[in-house]
């Protein structure tokens, strides 16, 4: 984009306005622009904070869970396939909200126990039922830090898209838009002036023209006179001195008008 | 946004890994059949090959019922090329742990990120 760029438009005094205006309008929405970055980026920023640490903290309650299962499977033979095939209906499910940020929407996970789905138990598994409930307890846990974990995500992800779309606005608003439209302006203002100096210049002109012209008539009239007032003719004398007043003042009118 | 957010109704989460993160994942009680016995978790072991897997993946992605995936680590790492091709919000994958092999966060696209932004 060069730097002298600007719109098409004809440089009058109605599209000087409305430039004026659009450029008042991008300035507002390039403010907004840059507020609602800054207010997406700030929440960014906690949400940075947050994942790093529920990610770290992630592998230590992984590390917890398994070996709470390797103590359940101990102490109850391997119960991953009767586990596996007791699975028919599930008794944890996420539901989705949204959460608003400068008009941006968050998906946010919660998570929600089916009461009726969880009472029916794994009825099959005889033994080791103390370690297999620790066992539980601990990928509840783990489960539900894991969902905490997964809203953190998809609002970094949605928030992230999110910024850089705002940020490219306000950068073409700010380095593409409002220059080109003072750009514009600036055109606009100095097609005026030129306009008002050639009419300057042409109005000049005809006043000289006038003038010139009204002094060849005077002249003229002046002659006509002193021809008359030669052959001796006192008589005419009155009305043509009257009809040289009624001149001059015309004379008068006409810079009025001029100037 | 997408309309697979289904704001306000209950969503699954689905699992795939080995038998053991599945189990207890299952134990905790996200296991789940739908009316045509397709299950929402997957088991990977040596029998189970990477286009399998990434078929799974993508049944899992394409159901409107699941809201988050979480993927054994060492299994993502198998179908990498159509994780990081994934741009979807809903569902949001998330790359666990296994109890074999250790959590290597450079490999996390996300975390990735977030160190790239927290320097």
């Amino acid at each position: 984009m060069s730097s002298n760029a600007r719109l098409q438009v004809l440089p009058s005094r109605m599209s000087q306005m409305q430039m004026k205006l659009r450029l008042v309008g991008a300035k507002k929405g390039h403010s907004l622009m840059k507020k609602k970055s800054d207010a997406l980026t700030m929440r960014f920023r906690a949400i940075l904070k947050d994942i790093k640490t529920n990610k770290e903290g992630m592998s230590d309650s992984f590390r917890k869970a398994n070996f709470s299962l390797s103590d359940a499977k101990y102490n109850a033979g391997d119960i991953s396939y009767a586990v596996i095939e007791s699975a028919k209906q599930a008794a944890k499910k996420v539901r989705m909200r949204t959460d608003n940020v400068a008009g941006v929407t968050l998906p946010v996970f919660q998570q929600t126990v089916d009461e009726t789905a969880s009472a029916e138990g794994f009825t099959n598994i005889s033994r080791g039922g103390e370690q297999i409930r620790a066992c539980k307890d601990q990928f509840d846990e783990l489960l539900s830090s894991l969902v905490q974990l997964a809203s953190l995500q998809t609002s970094f992800v949605t928030l992230d898209r999110a910024i850089k779309i705002t940020n490219r606005r306000v950068n073409a608003l700010e380095r593409v838009v409002v220059p080109k439209i003072e750009n514009t302006i600036s055109y606009i203002t100095s097609e005026l002036d030129e306009l008002e100096r050639e009419d300057f210049f042409r109005l000049k002109k005809i006043r000289n023209k006038k003038m010139k012209d009204n002094l060849e008539k005077e002249k003229e009239l002046k002659q006509k006179q002193e021809e008359l007032a030669a052959k001796g003719v006192a008589k005419v004398s009155k009305g043509e001195n009257s009809l040289l007043g009624s001149y001059g003042s015309n004379v008068d009118e006409d810079e009025d008008v001029i100037v | 946004m997408t309309d697979k957010m289904k704001l306000g109704s209950d969503a699954l989460v689905a699992v795939m890994g080995d038998e053991d993160t599945v189990t207890g994942f299952l134990l905790a009680g996200i296991g789940d059949m739908n009316k045509t016995r397709q299950p929402n978790f997957l088991i990977v072991d040596n029998k189970v090959d990477s286009s399998q897997i990434e078929e799974t993946f993508k049944k899992f992605v394409a159901r409107k019922d699941i809201a988050i995936i979480l993927i054994n680590q060492h299994v993502a790492d198998q179908i990498r090329g159509l994780l990081n091709n994934y741009d979807q919000i809903v569902p949001a994958i998330l790359e666990i742990p296994s109890k074999e092999i250790p959590y290597d966060p450079s490999k996390d696209y996300i975390l990735s990120r977030v160190k790239q932004f927290l320097g």
